[in-house]
């Protein structure tokens, strides 16, 4: 195994890479639109609501490969040339964006709702009230299933192996194929996503005790 | 014009429900009112409706001059004049004591920060509780939790207060320092109160008038005196004589 990693260093360094970077921007990209959508599906505006409401339910409910793909083919066919790397991240970002949608709404819904009647009532608009008040108190409650998205995130990400996004799971099968030792190098491949998972596991759990 | 509150043939549905059924009333400035009735009757909604919380479906609602139900009325705007105590209190639970009472001023009023904490602090000390300044909502009675809702109201210069049965959900023991807080507040000459309650001592002490409602109507309009010796309506004097046996 020790010799499987050291002839191919290069090939899985390059593929754990290109995971990070994508879990990465995935990461940063899914936080931002899911937390939008979130607001957007409890904003008092009925029509607001609806957009947040389907496009939550639309991605959370079509496989992350097939929104994968529909950028890798279709989206260069009409729209713009893209590569893997760009169309899997992409694809990673909203499918996880719509999954932390759904994650960071449930956090708002369970604030009280005396806490935005008070704000709103000493005359605070809707989105002061939200940043002061819902939204600090929402974020505690989000934290842990938030972790298991970001590790779910992470894992996903070896989508990208079926759009030539050169990741570690896209090495992996190279280097299975090359050499036909499938048992050490799926291993390894194991291995190298646990290295980036446990950490947030592990740092998640740390914040949840320190927040609690 | 010398009314605060003024409701014209309001009409307020949940869905199917009829929540409040032509509802005429008119308060004063400066004036005390008291609203009792049976659990259900839309006490707690007809509160609520003054500062838009719960919308009204039909009438009009005129609160210090501008009617809420119009859709060009600011309610923000109305709502930085009409201070609301809630049941439950709904402190902050983000922020400490001191924070609760500045928060508002500062991004609603834009007060100066330096007159916003001599402000809160000389509120605080108005009901005594001024060494809490730092403590979380989750660290104080209830009691005191209600103390600190009053004077977060307050801090806004409200001219209109909303008490929606701020005693309902305080022990015993906690309830009379809540109370003087909140008859000190209504005995400023220019502030115009609504109070939901079931505290008829302190209704009173307290009130210049006393409605009564049930089934989302107004069924008694009366002066305190003549409200507690001779009601008029069948139900309130039903109402009075098994609270009163308590």
């Amino acid at each position: 195994m020790i010799h499987l990693l050291t002839s191919n260093w290069n090939e899985f360094i390059s593929g754990f890479g290109w995971t990070l970077l994508s879990s990465v921007l995935a990461l940063f990209f899914s936080l931002i639109v899911g937390s939008l959508f979130a607001i957007l599906e409890v904003v008092p505006n009925k029509f607001l609501r609806i957009i947040g409401n389907i496009y939550v339910e639309v991605f959370r409910n079509i496989p992350l490969l097939v929104i994968t793909m529909f950028f890798y083919l279709v989206i260069p066919l009409y729209v713009v040339k893209i590569n893997g790397f760009t169309a899997g991240t992409i694809g990673l970002t909203i499918y996880t964006s719509a999954f932390i949608a759904e994650t960071v709404r449930a956090g708002i819904n369970s604030v009280d709702i005396g806490q935005m009647e008070a704000a709103r009532g000493q005359g605070m608009t809707f989105w002061q009230a939200m940043r002061y008040i819902v939204l600090p108190q929402a974020f505690k409650y989000v934290i842990p299933p938030l972790g298991n998205q970001f590790v779910n995130l992470v894992k996903n990400s070896s989508v990208l192996a079926f759009v030539a996004g050169f990741d570690l799971m896209y090495q992996g099968n190279a280097i299975a194929s090359q050499t036909f030792d499938t048992v050490n190098t799926y291993i390894i491949v194991g291995v190298f996503y646990l290295i980036i998972t446990l950490p947030i596991s592990y740092y998640m759990q740390h914040l949840e005790r320190k927040l609690a | 014009m010398s009314s605060m509150i003024e409701f014209r043939d309001v009409q307020k549905y949940y869905g199917d429900f009829h929540a409040l059924k032509d509802v005429n009333l008119e308060i004063d400035k400066g004036e005390t009112v008291v609203l009792i009735g049976p659990s259900g009757s839309g006490k707690s909604t007809l509160a609520r409706t003054v500062n838009g919380l719960e919308t009204i479906q039909e009438g009009q609602l005129i609160v210090n001059g501008h009617d809420i139900a119009e859709k060009s009325t600011d309610i923000n705007r109305i709502r930085r004049d009409v201070g609301m105590v809630f049941q439950h209190f709904n402190l902050y639970a983000n922020k400490d004591v001191l924070e609760n009472i500045m928060l508002a001023p500062r991004i609603v009023l834009k007060m100066n920060e330096e007159e916003n904490k001599k402000q809160a602090m000389a509120l605080l000390e108005q009901v005594g509780l001024a060494d809490k300044a730092h403590n979380m909502p989750s660290q104080i009675s209830g009691g005191q939790k209600q103390r600190v809702a009053i004077a977060r109201a307050l801090a806004m210069k409200p001219r209109c207060m909303l008490f929606d049965e701020p005693t309902s959900a305080l022990d015993p023991e906690m309830i009379d320092d809540v109370l003087k807080v909140i008859k000190y507040v209504t005995s400023q000459s220019d502030m115009t109160s609504l109070i939901v309650t079931h505290e008829m001592g302190f209704a009173q002490e307290v009130a210049n008038r006393v409605i009564f409602m049930a089934d989302g109507q107004i069924l008694e309009d009366d002066e305190k005196d003549k409200f507690f010796n001779h009601p008029t309506n069948e139900r309130a004097r039903q109402f009075l004589s098994k609270i009163i046996k308590h």
